[in-house]
């Protein structure tokens, strides 16, 4: 099993040298996929075992090719991008029988890169929780400690990646869900500048924050895979039009010598658990001795990101899961004999709690008499939030802050408290509202033996210089060791 | 912000959503905590700010007005719960 252990980049390298071929290696997965899966459940969906050594075998008579930098390598993908004649559900009743006919630029990327999908990993339904426990298909857990969560909604991706499962993943990030189930299973979690990446065919929850990205075991694996899929596409209109840099080379090129932290003294108040804090200063002391230069800035707007955020994101959400009506795709109630009927009893039967909850949120503060309190006045506070960085470029290169206030919590601790659990994304919503590129490098354990980690928050693409900077932290933190299931 | 079980119902029907009587006290309870906690915003001075709908700002992304085919109808209908091979089926609205 030791095969598993390895990052992306370094089985890719033995794939490569042809040191072990395709079929060998998909066979190693899922035998271990067999064995972890009744313990996390990280996949809704995993791919036939036939149809994927068949793919495998086919790989291996053709041989590596240079024009396929992910060639042979097993990836999951989160269930919220489509992938054709794969079911995909966002982990709701709703999608349940859902088999999209067409692939998500990213999948078509991964594909085209010669890399194996092996099925579709576990998420807060629509993407919609911080903990993986609003799965309409159970929830996941953390193979750091089975009574935890793995952080959500990406949290099937992270479990899976972080348990030995597959090379790495591709989650979404609305307001922190790639980045703190990256920080709770101890993975590498990157979540792109807005557009960097193309949305076309992931199943939208706040169009104005919802990015794709990579969940890694090391920060050079999420270089590539971000090298993979970035790019621009002319199917989604929000999609940039920048060239994609070879992050996977310039890591290593790019000097990150020199360069100043600018530490969000809002984010180092009330609330960040002592252990957090603890390695988090050490991780500071770290930098510094690194020769980085760290530097006190104000956020000052940050005490209203949580309320910013969760509003614009519950109006989204409103609007774009109307389209789950029972009509064109979905599961549709089977007594409903008006039409009318039929789109409540569809979407109440097909909807979990979390999920209505939002959409009646977002469809209060859009509706008329309240639309200016709440929905433009939370777009006017957006533009404070996002001026606070603008601000801030002017006196530090990146900044440093926690991913999460806490370490995974156990499973059931909050999910009957929905306020308690937006609270919980006060360090990674603000982010995503400024469409800013953030990066969750794992930073130690806490003295139960939880990862934690810290994100780094650069400008508006400058992906390149981030990831050259997480790889030289990277070296300099000590090694997590293997999570007690892997 | 306290929200009467009235709205909570009110908002579920534009929503399109039906609530089981029990759900509605429950939801009435949470929608009035998360609101309250919005009232932060009131805080803020905006007068003279310009909302940010978007961090992409992009304006005006055009491209040929060219007819394409990506799915054939089969294709379309395929994930629908009904159809006649044709279209798509719901119950009858007139």
């Amino acid at each position: 099993m030791e095969i598993l252990n390895k990052t992306l980049t370094e089985i890719r390298e033995s794939l490569q040298k042809k040191e072990i071929g395709v079929e060998e290696l998909i066979k190693t997965c899922l035998q271990h996929i067999a064995n972890t899966e009744p313990k996390i459940n990280a996949f809704i969906t995993l791919r036939e075992e036939e149809e994927l050594l068949e793919e495998a075998r086919q790989l291996d008579r053709q041989g590596p090719d240079p024009n396929q930098p992910l060639w042979g390598i097993p990836l999951g993908i989160k269930d919220v991008l489509t992938t054709k004649n794969l079911r995909t559900t966002c982990g709701s009743k709703i999608l349940e029988n859902f088999v999209p006919v067409y692939d998500a630029f990213v999948v078509e990327k991964l594909k085209a890169a010669g890399a194996i999908i092996l099925g579709k990993q576990n998420m807060d339904e629509f993407a919609m929780g911080s903990s993986t426990e609003n799965s309409a298909f159970g929830p996941t857990k953390n193979p750091w400690d089975l009574s935890r969560v793995p952080g959500g909604s990406s949290g099937g991706s992270a479990a899976s990646v972080a348990a030995r499962q597959c090379f790495g993943a591709i989650g979404t990030d609305t307001g922190g869900s790639i980045r703190q189930p990256a920080s709770f299973c101890g993975l590498v979690g990157l979540k792109p500048t807005y557009g960097r990446v193309s949305r076309y065919g992931l199943i939208a929850y706040g169009s104005s924050f919802d990015q794709a990205g990579p969940l890694t075991r090391s920060v050079q694996d999420a270089a590539l895979l971000l090298e993979v899929i970035a790019g621009h596409d002319p199917k989604d209109s929000t999609s940039l039009n920048a060239p994609v840099p070879k992050y996977s080379q310039s890591i290593t090129s790019l000097s990150a010598t020199k360069f100043t932290f600018g530490l969000p003294k809002e984010y180092l108040g009330e609330g960040l658990d002592p252990e957090v804090e603890k390695v988090f200063q050490s991780t500071i002391k770290l930098i510094e001795n690194l020769g980085g230069e760290i530097k006190e800035i104000s956020l000052p707007h940050t005490q209203y990101a949580i309320a910013t955020y969760y509003i614009l994101v519950m109006a989204e959400a409103s609007s774009n899961l109307a389209r789950f009506d029972g009509v064109r795709y979905g599961v549709r109630n089977a007594e409903a004999k008006t039409l009318k009927e039929l789109y409540e009893l569809s979407r109440s039967q097909g909807f979990g709690d979390e999920v209505q909850r939002r959409i009646m949120l977002g469809t209060y503060v859009l509706s008329a008499g309240y639309y200016d309190a709440y929905y433009k006045k939370a777009a006017q506070v957006r533009r404070l939030l996002s001026e606070d960085f603008v601000q801030a470029w002017k006196e530090c290169d990146f900044i440093l802050a926690p991913v999460s206030p806490t370490p995974a919590f156990k499973l059931g601790s909050t999910i009957n408290d929905p306020l308690k659990m937006y609270l919980m994304d006060i360090y990674t919503t603000s982010l995503n509202l400024a469409g800013l590129p953030g990066l969750s490098l794992p930073i130690g354990l806490s003295s139960d033996n939880l990862p934690i980690g810290a994100q780094i928050i650069g400008p508006k693409l400058s992906e390149e210089k981030l990831l050259a900077l997480a790889s030289k932290l990277e070296e300099a933190l000590p090694k997590l060791p293997l999570p007690p299931l892997s | 912000m306290k929200i009467t079980k009235e709205e909570v119902k009110q908002i579920a029907t534009l929503a399109r959503l039906k609530l089981p009587e029990e759900k509605v006290e429950i939801y009435q309870k949470q929608f009035s905590a998360i609101l309250d906690y919005m009232e932060k915003l009131k805080e803020i001075d905006t007068k003279e700010v310009n909302p940010l709908y978007s961090p992409a700002e992009l304006k005006n992304v055009f491209r040929e007005d060219e007819v394409k085919k990506d799915l054939d109808r089969e294709e379309i209908l395929k994930n629908a719960p009904k159809t006649d091979g044709e279209f798509f089926i719901v119950p009858k609205i007139i």
